[in-house]
């Protein structure tokens, strides 16, 4: 869907989205490496569980709610990736370990 | 204009009252100083319980339990009940006691409706719950509806039954002549031979130019509610000694709250959130359910409602004055006896008398001696 | 780390934020800023420190110019908080700020929301699809990731924003399949006479013009006057199609183009979240067609301690904006004690001049682009509440059962429950609303705002 128009071999990281270990630039946000990794959607909605990808990058329409380290409901517009992180959709609900 | 009856404010009360009335062929004219359910009526926590009731009000909500488990028959709506149960939990071997105790009263008076459960039943019912908790009282039948939605189809069915809605109309005077009440608001002046006030939290501004005094204080009751969470608790769950009402949705968000105040603006009738306080019930909240840790609130807010001294309403005849009566000052708890002020208020201008006992909500606990 | 107190608190780092901290700090006001980015700029200045040579060509020397208050606002000496979440602001001036996933309340004597705008929602047919974004958010993509759309591209909309994010994506080789202007018919005409009011400004009319034409050679087909837009697909978007509009001066009807990505916009809207927390007063704007807060030639509010500064107070664009965080900060620092009155009067005359230049444009802009009532208040089968899934004919139906405002049409629906507040959906409903009991928008009111401000754990609140 996306695709990086520079070179950024020099400075990656590398994340787990999904399962799957991806290598992506460093400093930009969790919602930006979904969409380069190609993700059909990023969570699916709690209410109807349609699909759902990030929508205003900006923090402000709560579409782009991921799974991030394993907390759930995080805006991933508003989180950077970092060496190690994981990145999972956000399928319905909030759910804890505890639950 | 005339009507047969004028019944100031549409909250629960207010607009039970207007069905009743009209349902009993006394159509009414109601005057709201803003919209239907504006304040406490239409933003409370839901609650449907007679768990933990003072012991004035128990018969009077057994009453209306009857009517909560047969809603759409008497509103053509569900209102959102949901007959989920109610726990009140024991969070010592102290407050254990106490439970046990109000439990043993009311069996002596014939109730049988509260029942103790101890610490593994407690558990089995809710796994969710902290081990601390000691037990608790368990109250079937009880449940919560959606506030808001509850008061519209109140409105709606009495809309239907014949009662006249009229919005944005504050009381500015009543006058009493002969056997005609005179009730003047913004847009209208409306006579009638009744009249029944149910201005909640403004209920004693009311009661004042019916010379009749009551210390009612208005507050702020706050409440909070989570993300969507997956399904872990059914019961209403509430603490004994601190302030607490938890209940998980069928949507899965869960609303905190309980009576915990925040700021009252009066002459904006507003209510704000008094955010130290508010952390008090987070406590309490993640005391007894420690999963509740992460999740994460999503909206606050705080409706005003009216609280007596002795916390409980106003359900009485007018002590000045015939052909008047006052349904207010229910303190946090009246969402749920809703449908049976109307019933009351019905007989008692019907009937000038109801089967169910309400001295101890007389207006003249309150009315101070000269203006009797 | 943050302290419990400061002479001077500023939310927001973009140009009137930045503007207004450099502006205060610099005659001795104790400042701190708060920003939810990584680093400071807002929106129009997004990562504008870090930017590479080649975003750089791509953005354009209206984006690079960031750098020199970005840099400026660095060195002014203010405490600057980066990746800072105001969760809580009540009326008594209390801010709540998560920094860390820490909670901290901090006061101040004076305080300047500088929040910025937000794209106004467009809610179309599937505007909920994936693959279906603000043009804004593709923006910020360049900005801060170098990232462009791949596959089949569709530029939708009305507004300066689409139009230069159409030729920045020119300049980055990104080949789109058309650009549909939702613009109403005879708009632009009816603007033009509002024209000479803008000719101090010529330059903002004289880049829109490059910008149109470097469109037109690429050879991108453009659609006029487009009604009845809507995104079609499954699970994703799969094609954009349109009732009517206009190819040049050909007629097209029943359009429909395949399309991976359909960014969407018509314009910005304050963010004005914050000062409704606050208790400021705000007003409709008819030919913005949403809320602005009202404030005084020097940005002060209903309540005289809180600025409402740049576009979150009234779209003024990036310029306008500094200047008016800049005067904001002369004003404070004077009711602080740190200059007199005749020093206020001597710094400000010139920034006034130069603000009220900036603002010329307005109108003229304004008028052209207020977007169509078609796309503002849209029909039945279309999502109005992204979060709560709450379509136009829901709202619609608790009107008719006798919802008169937006708050209760929210307790009725649950529309604008949602985690976004009602960030998406607020202006719709009130304009639904309005449109279907015929009552002007300043008395159908907005959705209340209500803490938190952005969502909080339990356990957070539970430590403040």
């Amino acid at each position: 869907m996306f695709k990086t128009i520079e070179d950024h071999a020099a400075d990656t990281v590398g994340i787990t989205v999904e399962g799957v270990p991806h290598r992506v630039p460093a400093n930009i946000s969790v919602a930006a490496a979904a969409l380069l990794c190609g993700l059909g959607s990023v969570r699916e909605t709690p209410v109807t569980g349609v699909g759902r990808l990030p929508y205003c990058m900006m923090g402000v329409c709560f579409d782009c709610l991921m799974k991030i380290n394993g907390q759930p409901n995080q805006r991933a517009c508003q989180v950077m990736v970092a060496a190690d992180m994981t990145v999972e959709r956000q399928l319905g609900a909030a759910e804890f370990e505890e639950f | 204009m005339r009507s047969d009856a004028i019944v100031i404010g549409a909250g629960i009360h207010g607009c039970s009252v207007a069905l009743h009335l009209a349902r009993s062929g006394i159509e009414p004219v109601v005057f709201e100083r803003s919209h239907p359910g504006r304040h406490a009526s239409g933003v409370n926590a839901g609650g449907v319980r007679r768990l933990g009731r003072h012991f004035s009000e128990v018969p009077l909500s057994i009453a209306a339990m009857k009517q909560w488990w047969n809603i759409r028959d008497l509103v053509d709506d569900d209102c959102g009940f949901e007959s989920s149960g109610q726990v009140k939990v024991a969070e010592s071997e102290e407050e254990f006691d106490l439970l046990k105790s109000r439990v043993k009263k009311l069996e002596m008076d014939g109730y049988e409706h509260e029942e103790i459960i101890t610490r593994s039943e407690l558990k089995d019912r809710i796994p969710a719950i902290s081990d601390h908790c000691r037990g608790a009282i368990v109250c079937q039948g009880d449940g919560h509806a959606k506030p808001f939605r509850t008061v519209y189809a109140f409105y709606a069915a009495s809309k239907r039954a014949g009662a006249r809605f009229f919005r944005d109309q504050a009381v500015d005077s009543i006058k009493r002549a002969g056997q005609t009440w005179k009730v003047t608001t913004r847009d209208f002046t409306c006579e009638a031979p009744v009249l029944i006030n149910c201005a909640g939290a403004w209920g004693n501004q009311i009661a004042a130019l019916l010379d009749e005094q009551v210390p009612l204080e208005p507050t702020a009751l706050m409440l909070m509610i989570s993300e969507r969470l997956p399904h872990f608790c059914t019961p209403v769950v509430g603490a004994t000694q601190r302030t607490l009402s938890f209940k998980q949705f069928s949507n899965g968000t869960v609303l905190i709250g309980g009576g915990l105040q925040g700021y009252v603006d009066m002459s904006r009738q507003q209510g704000h959130v008094d955010i130290d306080e508010l952390a008090i019930n987070t406590r309490t909240a993640r005391d007894i359910f420690p999963l509740m840790e992460k999740a994460r609130i999503i909206r606050c807010w705080a409706g005003i409602e009216g609280v007596t001294p002795d916390q409980i309403p106003v359900i009485s005849p007018s002590s000045t004055y015939s052909d008047a009566y006052h349904v207010f000052g229910f303190s946090g708890h009246g969402f749920q006896l809703g449908p049976i002020t109307g019933s009351i208020i019905s007989d008692l201008v019907n009937h000038q008398s109801t089967e169910l006992p309400i001295e101890d909500f007389s207006i003249e606990r309150f009315v101070l001696a000269e203006h009797r | 780390m943050i302290d419990d107190s400061y002479e001077l608190l500023i939310i927001g780092a973009g140009p009137a934020g930045m503007a207004a901290a450099c502006e205060a700090a610099s005659h001795g006001v104790r400042v701190a800023v708060l920003d939810n980015q990584t680093s400071p700029g807002g929106q129009i200045y997004r990562n504008v420190d870090r930017a590479t040579d080649s975003r750089n060509r791509i953005l354009g020397k209206d984006y690079v110019k960031g750098r020199l208050l970005v840099d400026r606002f660095k060195q002014c000496g203010g405490s600057y908080f980066s990746e800072a979440t105001v969760w809580f602001l009540d009326e008594k001036r209390r801010v709540g700020v998560l920094i860390d996933d820490k909670s901290y309340f901090v006061s101040a004597d004076k305080l300047v929301l500088a929040t910025g705008a937000q794209e106004r929602p467009m809610p179309i047919k599937g505007w909920q699809l994936p693959g279906v974004m603000t043009a804004g958010a593709g923006q910020i993509l360049l900005k801060s990731a170098g990232m462009v759309p791949e596959g089949r591209l569709v530029l939708a909309g009305t507004g300066p924003l689409i139009l230069l994010l159409a030729y920045q994506y020119l300049q980055a080789g990104v080949k789109f399949d058309a650009l549909i202007d939702t613009t109403p018919q005879g708009a632009m005409l009816r603007s033009l006479g509002k024209l000479f009011e803008a000719l101090p400004a010529v330059d903002y009319l004289l880049k829109g013009l490059k910008m149109m034409l470097a469109v037109r050679q690429a050879g991108i087909p453009v659609y006029h006057g487009v009604e009845g837009l809507g995104a079609v697909g499954e699970e994703k978007l799969e094609a954009v199609r349109f009732d009517a509009g206009k190819a040049g001066l050909k007629k097209v009807t029943d359009c429909e183009l395949q399309a991976d990505t359909l960014l969407l916009h018509q314009g910005v809207i304050p963010n004005f979240r914050l000062p409704l927390a606050a208790g400021c007063e705000i007003e409709w704007d008819a030919q913005q067609q949403n809320w602005i807060v009202v404030t005084d030639e020097w940005g002060r509010s209903s309540d005289a301690d809180i600025y409402v500064v740049g576009d979150g107070s009234r779209i003024s664009g990036a310029e306008a904006s500094a200047l008016q965080g800049r005067l904001a900060g002369m004003h404070i620092s004077f009711q602080l004690g740190k200059i007199n009155a005749g020093k206020l009067e001597a710094l400000s005359g010139p920034v006034v001049k130069s603000y009220k230049r900036h603002l010329s444009i307005r109108p003229f802009l304004d008028s052209c682009y207020t977007p169509s009532p078609r796309y503002l208040v849209p029909d039945d089968a279309t999502l109005v509440c992204r979060c709560e899934e709450i379509s136009a004919g829901e709202i619609r139906q608790a009107v008719r059962l006798g919802c008169t405002g937006p708050n209760q049409v929210k307790s009725f629906t649950r529309c604008g429950m949602g985690p976004c507040q009602g960030s998406q959906c607020s202006s719709t409903v009130s304009l639904i609303i309005s449109e279907q009991l015929g009552k002007p928008m300043t008395e159908v009111g907005c959705i209340r705002v209500r803490p938190p401000l952005s969502p909080i754990t339990l356990g957070q609140l539970s430590e403040v």
